[in-house]
């Protein structure tokens, strides 16, 4: 066989929900690598695969798309790609025209638009077995003849599901020489004679009885109801955060006791000196109280992918749009503003969906002031500290009341933000919104466990990666220079950081930080949580002598003022310090421009907020 | 019945697509041949499947699809009663 047999770079294109990933994951297995496309947050899947014969397939997952003249960046970056506008993809030798075989009808006008391409094709009629169960029948003979082009039947969810597809793979013989195509939208009226087009076709090849779709229209009449729609929706988020604090308690008590196991294992292990101390109270310590969150995130992402996997979220969005739409953000809004309450940055890139590019922007900027995962270390141990755990009441924990106000604090701003955004930028017509509520299908398991091992492996990979570093640095600024022989005070306060803190503290004493905050929001601005990390590492270096503090609640306890507590937790609601966030938003909008101006006005409503709350506080009493 | 606009449609009232009205201006251009290309074409039936809170977006189905549009999207389909 010659290296061009052996060789085979092939694309997926097919609309949204049309089982297009659970095709691509199916075909891949564990051989993938997520990454970005170059210039744009668009999320690029790329895998590879070996047929039978040995012939290696590259796989690419385009983004789903129903048409190749895109209304979004996502359905831009398809069209961009198999007609070879893009640089850094080489065009696909073959597309493979992944349909949704349960609607022909919606999706064979994809097929048809594609043909136009001049690229082979081969078509997979996916979740064959659902069709086949509704009674569809697809004459594949006549369908392959009417489409002049190879069709084959795949199962995502099935082990078996693509052994037509890959045979295919096997044998066909891809066009070696792709030419870049001058490829020109259609006009409307080529639109409509398109779909007359794909009417003829299914009369040809496809018998499909009446659909049955009573089940889920039963559902729509209860979840979409006009008037209890919204109270289903807001006791589905509170079942999503009450788990997200109660299920984690076990595995977070564990995690943190494992932790503190294998910090005292080292601290007896080691001989006292400069490297103990760097592995224990930086590595360890620093490392493992952000590691415990873990557990958090998790929960919160299957509930987001059980949700998503449904086909439940689209229906929120629709549920919400109005609302949404007067704080000036759109439905589609919604699904990336409820995945930044776990991290921003995967929220930012989300936006992607939304159509309107005003829209999208007011969705991004806001996005950080949903409370993201890692500010929830930073709540838990200033209201464990501060906050005095009795019922209110006779009902609901103070404590737990305490935690969603600041929830509420950052839902409250963002769409205070939003609208004024809106008002600030001049309106260009009305957006739309045109959005697919889909047929609701049971979460496989599968799917859902793969999502969140994606997500734990992002997570792990961020702690060994930027947070090690980061708490090594800061144990470092913390630790150098040593002071002078004899000096009073603790050694903390004569190093780098002791030093920047002392020289942030005229900014922050009007709103009651004291230096040692200050050094901790320096790391912060890496990761929001490491803040907690730092205080941590602040309080155990600036300990004299051997009295290390091993539990930071109580040390804040006794040293701060509720006043400085209560200030705190307002400068997180804001919390403007977290780089990966910024540099998300600077790749997303492709501008210095936003970034500058969100930190600016996070900043800005951080101290004004910090500075009110502490003040007041002050003047009750606190 | 005269062909009326889908944004007037009550939940639970079906129809036959009349025609789908031409963009009003260049902006709109994108939106109506994507409403074309998800299937609203004249002869088509439609149904109105529920309407959120605040009167507007509803959801319609048309084909096998069940699509959210706002209440400006749905005005360029002409719909006429069943």
């Amino acid at each position: 066989m010659d290296a061009a047999a052996l060789h085979l770079r092939i694309a997926l294109l097919g609309n949204p929900n049309c089982g297009k990933t659970a095709l691509f994951n199916l075909l891949t297995g564990s051989r993938q690598k997520v990454a970005n496309y170059a210039g744009v947050t668009v999320e690029r899947k790329e895998g590879s695969m070996r047929t039978p014969s040995g012939r290696l397939v590259r796989v690419l997952d385009l983004p789903g798309a129903y048409s190749l003249n895109p209304l979004s960046p996502d359905e831009a970056l398809t069209r961009d790609v198999v007609t070879g506008l893009r640089s850094d993809v080489e065009r696909p030798e073959l597309l493979v025209c992944v349909t949704d075989a349960t609607n022909l009808r919606l999706n064979l006008r994809l097929v048809l638009e594609a043909r136009r391409l001049g690229v082979p094709i081969v078509v997979a009629l996916n979740m064959s077995d659902l069709a086949r169960r509704r009674g569809i029948v697809i004459d594949r003979q006549a369908l392959a003849r009417e489409l002049g082009m190879p069709v084959v039947e795949t199962v995502g969810v099935h082990d078996e599901g693509a052994r037509a597809l890959v045979a295919h793979l096997d044998e066909c013989i891809p066009d070696r020489k792709p030419e870049p195509v001058d490829w020109t939208a259609p006009t409307l009226a080529e639109v409509v004679q398109t779909q007359q087009q794909v009417r003829r076709i299914l009369q040809a090849a496809v018998r499909e009885p009446e659909v049955d779709t009573r089940l889920d229209d039963a559902i729509d009449r209860v979840v979409l109801h006009p008037f209890w729609g919204v109270p289903i929706l807001a006791a589905i988020l509170f079942l999503m955060f009450q788990a997200v604090f109660s299920w984690a308690q076990l595995p977070m008590d564990a995690l943190e006791q494992g932790v503190q196991h294998a910090g005292a294992l080292l601290q007896a292990a080691m001989p006292d000196g400069v490297l103990r101390s760097l592995v224990v109270d930086g590595v360890v310590a620093g490392v493992g109280s952000v590691l415990v969150f873990l557990p958090q995130i998790l929960i919160l992402f299957l509930f987001i992918l059980a949700l998503e996997d449904s086909g439940y979220l689209p229906r929120a969005a629709f549920l919400l749009d109005r609302m949404m739409a007067a704080a000036g953000l759109s439905g589609r809004s919604f699904i990336p503003l409820l995945s930044s309450f776990a991290c921003a940055v995967p929220g930012v890139m989300a936006t992607r969906s939304i159509t309107s590019w005003r829209d999208r922007l007011a969705t991004i900027m806001v996005a950080p002031l949903m409370t993201c995962s890692a500010r929830l270390p930073v709540y838990a141990l200033l209201i464990g500290a501060f906050v005095p755990e009795r019922q209110v009441a006779g009902l609901f924990n103070l404590q737990g009341v305490v935690l969603f106000a600041l929830y509420v604090a950052g839902i409250v701003s963002a769409m205070a933000v939003a609208w004024a955004f809106k008002h600030l930028r001049r309106r260009d017509g009305q957006s739309p919104l045109l959005m697919e509520l889909p047929a609701y299908r049971i979460p496989r398991l599968r799917s859902l466990a793969r999502g969140l091992a994606e997500r734990a492996g992002i997570f792990i990979r961020r702690v060994g990666t930027i947070i090690l570093a980061l708490m090594v640095v800061v144990w470092f600024i913390s630790s150098f220079p040593a002071p002078p022989a004899g000096a009073p005070g603790a050694a903390i306060q004569y190093s780098i950081a002791g030093m920047l803190g002392s020289a942030l503290e005229p900014l922050f004493r009007p709103i009651g930080f004291n230096w040692q905050i200050c050094i901790a929001l320096i790391p912060g601005l890496a990761a929001r949580e490491i803040a907690v990390a730092a205080l941590g590492t602040v309080y155990a270096l600036s300990a004299t002598g051997d009295a290390v503090a091993d539990q930071l609640g109580p040390v804040i306890a006794g040293r701060w003022s509720l006043a400085t507590a209560l200030s705190l937790l307002a400068w997180y609601v804001f919390a403007p310090q977290c780089i990966s966030t910024l540099a998300v938003v600077r790749r997303e909008t492709n501008s210095w421009r936003y970034p500058l101006l969100m930190a600016g006005y996070l900043f800005g409503l951080a101290w004004v907020a910090s500075f009110l709350t502490y003040r007041i506080a002050l003047a009750a009493g606190a | 019945m005269p062909p009326v606009p889908l944004s007037s449609l009550r939940p639970g009232i079906a129809g036959i697509v009349a025609a789908v009205l031409p963009p009003a201006t260049a902006q709109d251009e994108p939106l109506v041949r994507r409403l074309a290309e998800i299937g609203f074409l004249p002869g088509e039936a439609v149904r109105v499947m529920a309407r959120a809170p605040g009167a507007e977006p509803i959801a319609v189905r048309v084909g096998r699809s069940t699509f959210a549009l706002r209440r400006f999207e749905a005005a360029f389909v002409q719909v006429e009663p069943r």
